[in-house]
């Protein structure tokens, strides 16, 4: 009998799960902010599907509700991603050593 | 340009691996950066990819390009803009961003199945209508719980929790009502059950929030923080895509971990703070026949001149500097401190401010270095042997009856041992209690010197005066 490949996906969601849990208890804690920021902006690779939904099966210039949602998701994501980054991006940039005098 | 199936699914998990390292580098400052331009280099890869696999090129995208531009140009202007005070509003904004995403998502995949390879209208395949169905209402949930944090935060909406009568039970319903709803929605493909599965949950993402207290807000944002991850992942079941079940394991992870150290900083269970209604009324009683003690306050010259007296100063700080913007000032305060030679650390209680790590931010922007900057474990047992503790904007978290009172709703609680210091300056507008509406003992200390003002105000007068 063959594997449904709904399995190997849930072994990967599982498994990811774990590297979370160790990856993020090895985060310093005061880079906890950042951390909410860069994980905000991560989530938001969820633009994939709003880019297939934006695209899907049209070939002339109307388009479907499902089109338009698709576009709306662009933004909301891309709000997300640039702003996600690019503030994670000025807070890191932040944190400093003490300077040797 | 057509992107074989297989070829774009290894760069998918390519780009799942970067956000891994992305996390990664955050577990020290100096390898921070590189994680960062880890997560946009597995962001760039996925969108990418996105497009190449895309079979035809129809008008469409010329306005899924201005979209993107429109929403990247928005998302730029706020990263630029944000006061870092701002943060904890701004991730819960962000949070509530990608809750609408996977909504929409979600509903276009529910009408236009085919796109997505998930069978017909009326059709959908079972396991994709499930997870389809978990998408968008841990996505509904994210986006109104989201809303009512950011509403909250940013001090729209009255920050005190609300509650009423039957309202767990209520909750409790509701929750019910998903799980038969989602049930219906398989087994009938009806499109109504799948339209008020989605309005029960926004209803739901708004109920669970409003009992929540203004200062439970760091549990509250790593919480949507985990369901925004959730949320993600359940979209990536339904569009097969492991970048996005990877990194929606990731986040809901990693929000998972951040609620349980922020609840344990508060020494509260999870249920505890989402049951909500913390501090309302309960202890008006006990505070009642305290209120008269003495308290020994002071001005900006006598704090400074115990502060030059000193030869070790640890500064405590909490939301109120960031309330009063007083991060600053702080700092200038130090650095004259410090030309004096005299020692100075700062001390971060795990919930001090409105998020995790906000504290840590706060003072990075104020030019503070890192290695200066200490977190409880590592430096509660240096107040015995320092002179002056400087608390500013911070109650709570101090207070000693978390250790010596069992009465006390806080007992248990970890707190800074502020007390075992030779003199305690604390900056505070007025004796009112924080808002656990705990009396604080260490203000009629013997030790303790108040000055009531505006955190930055007197900070700033402190500073003429050394």
């Amino acid at each position: 009998m063959e594997i449904d490949p709904f399995i190997f996906r849930l072994s990967i969601f599982i498994l990811s799960i774990f590297i979370g849990y160790y990856v993020v208890w090895s985060v310093t804690p005061s880079l906890h902010t950042p951390l909410m920021s860069v994980t905000n902006a991560i989530s938001s690779v969820i633009i994939v599907g709003a880019i297939i939904a934006g695209l899907a099966g049209n070939s002339g210039s109307d388009f479907t509700i499902s089109n338009i949602l698709g576009f709306l998701a662009i933004s909301l994501a891309a709000v997300n991603i640039f702003g996600g980054f690019l503030v994670t991006q000025r807070m890191l940039q932040m944190y400093k050593k003490k300077k040797n005098k | 340009m057509i992107m074989s199936a297989n070829l774009s699914a290894i760069f998918y998990l390519i780009s799942g691996v970067l956000f891994i390292l992305a996390l990664r580098g955050l577990s020290s400052p100096e390898t921070s950066r590189k994680g960062n331009f880890f997560g946009i280099l597995g962001m760039t890869i996925a969108i990418t990819v996105t497009f190449l696999s895309i079979e035809s090129f129809s008008s469409g995208l010329i306005y899924v390009l201005i979209f993107l531009l429109i929403g990247g140009l928005i998302g730029a202007f706020i990263a630029y803009k944000i006061p870092m005070t701002a943060m904890p509003e701004l991730v819960a904004g962000f949070h509530s961003l990608v809750g609408l995403s996977a909504v929409l998502v979600a509903i276009s995949a529910f009408l236009n199945p085919e796109a997505f390879n998930l069978g017909f209208q009326g059709n959908i395949k079972l396991a994709s209508l499930i997870e389809m169905s978990i998408g968008a209402a841990v996505g509904a949930i994210t986006f109104s719980g989201s809303i009512i944090a950011f509403l909250k935060l940013q001090g729209i909406m009255s920050g005190s929790p609300i509650t009423f009568r039957g309202q767990h039970l209520l909750n409790a319903l509701i929750l019910i009502s998903i799980l038969a709803l989602t049930y219906l929605l398989c087994s009938t493909q009806s499109s109504n059950f799948f339209w008020i599965l989605l309005a029960v949950s926004f209803l739901i993402g708004f109920l669970l929030i409003i009992p929540i207290g203004g200062a439970d807000m760091p549990v509250v944002i790593s919480m949507l923080n985990s369901y925004s991850g959730w949320a993600a992942a359940g979209i990536g079941f339904t569009l097969e895509n492991s970048a996005l079940i990877i990194t929606g394991a990731l986040v809901g992870s990693s929000g998972a971990i951040l609620s349980y150290i922020m609840c344990k900083g508060m020494n509260r269970s999870f249920f505890n703070v989402i049951l909500g209604g913390f501090g309302a009324a309960e202890q008006s009683a006990s505070s009642g026949d305290k209120e008269h003690r003495p308290v020994k306050s002071g001005n900006a010259e006598d704090a400074a001149f115990l502060m030059k007296n000193a030869s070790s100063v640890i500064i405590v700080p909490g939301y109120g500097m960031a309330v009063a913007q007083a991060q600053h000032a702080l700092r200038e305060m130090v650095d004259t401190l410090k030309k004096n030679d005299i020692k100075v650390t700062y001390a971060i209680h795990p919930v001090a401010g409105r998020m995790p790590g906000h504290m840590n931010v706060l003072l990075a922007e104020a030019n503070v270095p890192y290695d200066e900057v200490f977190e409880l474990e590592e430096i509660n047992n240096d107040f015995a042997n320092a002179d002056v503790a400087f608390v500013i904007g911070a109650n709570d978290v101090t207070n000693p009856a978390a250790k010596n009172d069992p009465q006390s709703p806080i007992y248990g609680m970890p707190v800074l041992d502020v007390e075992k210091c030779k003199s305690v300056l604390f900056i505070k507008r007025s004796l009112s209690p924080g808002y656990a509406g705990i009396d604080n003992d260490l203000f009629y200390k013997e030790n303790t010197l108040m000055l009531f003002a505006d955190a930055k105000k007197m900070t700033e007068e402190i500073t003429k005066n050394l």
